[in-house]
């Protein structure tokens, strides 16, 4: 579909940008004249370049500047060039002190994130409606509609941030790790304020899946049917099988559930993906190697996570996990909208893990830091909240970077959210009229997978939306302006 | 300053241009005063709603990021006719920021290094160019080298504390007088 040609009487409609995700996206839409689909576009839009510019920089700045790609997910990016930086610096592994310190960073961090993805920017639509008044269908909506999920929405990405803070001295491009370990550990009284708090986190995160539930009993068909088809799914777990979003090895798994590769280690990464160009986008389109671009592509992210793992490892995200794979009858889950479920499980998770850490002496250790001898090349993958993150560089005798290879997770997921625009077009835009409701449903879709569009495309925008209604010759017919 | 009828509560307007949107995820970082926040202040114009296109004047713009590229420039001209008083927030709005760490190399090479060179390409790979791709500019801008800006917050970002004590005295119609403490160069 998304290489349709036109055909004489065509129309094109343009969603530009898409709101209420991170960053700067645009969609067409290109109709025949009995106003059927012809091709669907995710396009983004914008470009900066992290990739050249990182070049002849030190390769112990590196964590500090690429965490900018990103203000919702510094932290991934920050403790992913960290991980390819400790190879770079000679360390194959660090100390206890200085893991559990990244590990709770990555945990405050994946928490916080899926708090904003879920609350902030797609629970209007879930607890509003997707076609509720535009005055409304906000956060500020759902807090004057839902006070208690408001409250939920501050305190949960609050408590992350406070973690990250807590471990890298600020909220948003925080300063924890050099090659080799981290600057500190976590005083006590970080540890106590943190310690005060955290199981009323966790009662509030298995409270959101409570209602979560709720929103999918109104409307089982929707939630199966939305914007959704089987797939490949792609996430890091442990050497045993079990969930870890901080470090471990590539499995992919088909829409059947059987394996496809597992055991990759980060270094091989290049041998199992690659990435295509499509001249409309300034992200790339990853695919599995051996399946090529029609039948390689994949998703990651809450979904492929839960669908990848053998097991989470934490007792209350486990239990969450054993419901929420129901839905697949004995196999997968596919929905796209079960992306939310999936995202607030891993919250769960999270929480789970920042409670083990806060009573773990570990963290007031005094071993920070490991020496070792340089080596020219570091690769590093990290499940960030949005899935499978990956950072490769090549750094010269001088210690300065000569090349960067970046395959973000929403880049990961660029086949499959160009498929589930498609698939909403196809199943709700029939004829020529354009409604506001119908444009929502197509970012509906979109706010499933968490864009990071600034993350894709190491670039960012803003986001106001007009559609027009083009004839075959380009001419206007209609304009329709969402406000 | 704050031009709404008495009756009306203030508008706001907030947008990420070529940024990280760190500065708007610190906004988010005032906590329990978003609620203050939402008696304060009607929002307009957000990347944080639905509303994409003004229809009515609004008191505050608030600009994260520089310009990288034609639509930028088109989007913060549009905030400039619309809104009252524009707030460059966070260094990439107010010098370009880390993506104008591109300004030192050529667009070409640095397209060239991501499409053409990467590790990972398919058959070679392939410059983007397309009717629905906005022009990319020649080098990053700064918000006061496209319009005029009225009061810029410095910090990458600028902490929740500081821009919630900037926005609270435009929003109140007072002069913002920030301690020093509060302000973050880097």
């Amino acid at each position: 579909m998304n290489d349709a040609q036109l055909s004489q009487g065509s129309r094109k409609i343009v969603i530009d940008p898409v709101t209420r995700v991170e960053g700067h996206g645009k969609v067409t839409i290109r109709l025949n004249e009995s106003g059927q689909v012809e091709q669907a576009r995710f396009h983004i839009v914008e470009f900066r370049g992290f990739e050249r510019f990182i070049q002849g920089r030190m390769f112990w700045e590196v964590p500090v500047i690429v965490q900018r790609l990103c203000g919702i997910c510094p932290v991934s990016h920050h403790l992913c060039a960290a991980k390819a930086m400790d190879i770079v610096a000679g360390v194959d592994r660090v100390t206890p002190t200085a893991e559990k310190m990244r590990r709770l960073m990555h945990y405050g961090q994946v928490l916080q994130s899926n708090a904003v993805n879920f609350f902030h920017l797609a629970s209007p639509d879930l607890l509003l409606g997707f076609d509720a008044p535009i005055s409304t269908r906000n956060i500020i909506g759902v807090i004057e509609a839902f006070p208690e999920v408001g409250k939920w929405a501050i305190s949960i990405r609050k408590f992350g941030q406070l973690v990250i803070a807590a471990t890298g001295g600020r909220r948003i491009h925080p300063r924890l790790c050099i090659p080799g370990g981290v600057n500190q550990s976590l005083t006590i009284e970080h540890r106590d304020a943190l310690r005060k708090d955290i199981d009323q986190i966790i009662g509030w995160c298995q409270d959101a899946v409570k209602l979560h539930k709720s929103f999918i009993q109104s409307d089982k068909d929707l939630y199966q049917n939305f914007a959704s088809f089987p797939s490949l799914y792609m996430s890091l777990v442990a050497a045993d099988g079990t969930m870890d979003l901080y470090d471990g090895v590539l499995r992919a798994i088909d829409a059947d559930g059987k394996t496809i590769f597992d055991g990759v280690t980060p270094v091989d990464y290049g041998k199992y993906l690659i990435e295509e160009v499509r001249s409309w986008s300034y992200m790339k389109f990853p695919h599995i190697r051996a399946l090529g671009r029609e039948n390689g592509w994949y998703r990651v992210g809450p979904l492929a996570q839960m669908n990848c793992c053998s097991a989470i490892g934490t007792p209350l995200a486990d239990s969450a996990r054993l419901e929420f794979m129901a839905l697949g009858h004995g196999g997968l889950v596919h929905s796209t909208l079960a992306y939310h479920w999936a995202r607030l499980i891993s919250m769960i998770h999270c929480a789970e893990k920042i409670r083990d850490l806060l009573f773990d002496d570990d963290l007031q250790g005094t071993d920070l830091v490991v020496t070792g001898h340089r080596r020219p090349e570091g690769v590093a993958i990290i499940e960030a909240p949005r899935g499978t993150l990956i950072h490769h560089y090549t750094v010269d005798d001088h210690g300065q970077v000569t090349g960067a290879n970046l395959i973000v997770s929403t880049t990961n997921n660029n086949e499959a959210m160009n498929r589930s625009v498609t698939k909403v077009a196809v199943d709700y835009l029939t004829g020529n009229e354009i409604t506001e409701a119908l444009l929502n449903h197509i970012e509906v879709a979109i706010r499933a997978y968490d864009p990071c569009l600034s993350c894709a495309t190491h670039a960012l925008g803003d986001m106001p939306l007009i559609v027009t209604l083009e004839d075959a010759e380009g001419a206007v017919i209609a304009t329709r302006v969402k406000q | 300053m704050i031009v709404s009828p008495a009756f009306e509560k203030p508008r706001l307007a907030t947008v990420s241009l070529t940024g990280c949107f760190g500065c708007h995820m610190s906004l988010l970082d005032i906590d329990e005063r978003i609620l203050e926040l939402a008696d304060l202040v009607d929002l307009d114009c957000s990347p944080f709603d639905d509303k994409k296109i003004f229809d009515r004047p609004v008191d505050i713009g608030f600009i994260e990021g520089g310009c990288a590229n034609e639509h930028n420039v088109r989007v913060l001209r549009d905030f400039r006719q619309n809104c009252r008083i524009l707030v460059s927030v966070g260094a990439c709005a107010i010098n370009g920021g880390v993506p104008a760490m591109r300004n030192t190399i050529s667009l070409k090479e640095c397209l060239e290094s991501v499409y053409l060179n990467g590790f990972t390409l398919e058959d070679g790979g392939v410059i983007p160019n397309d009717e629905d791709l906005p022009l990319l500019l020649d080098r990053v801008y700064p918000s006061h080298e496209i319009v005029k800006i009225d009061y810029f917050l410095p910090g990458c970002p600028p902490s929740a504390d500081a821009i919630w004590a900037a926005l609270r005295a435009l929003l109140t119609g007072t002069e913002p007088v920030l301690p020093y403490t509060l302000f973050k160069y880097e």
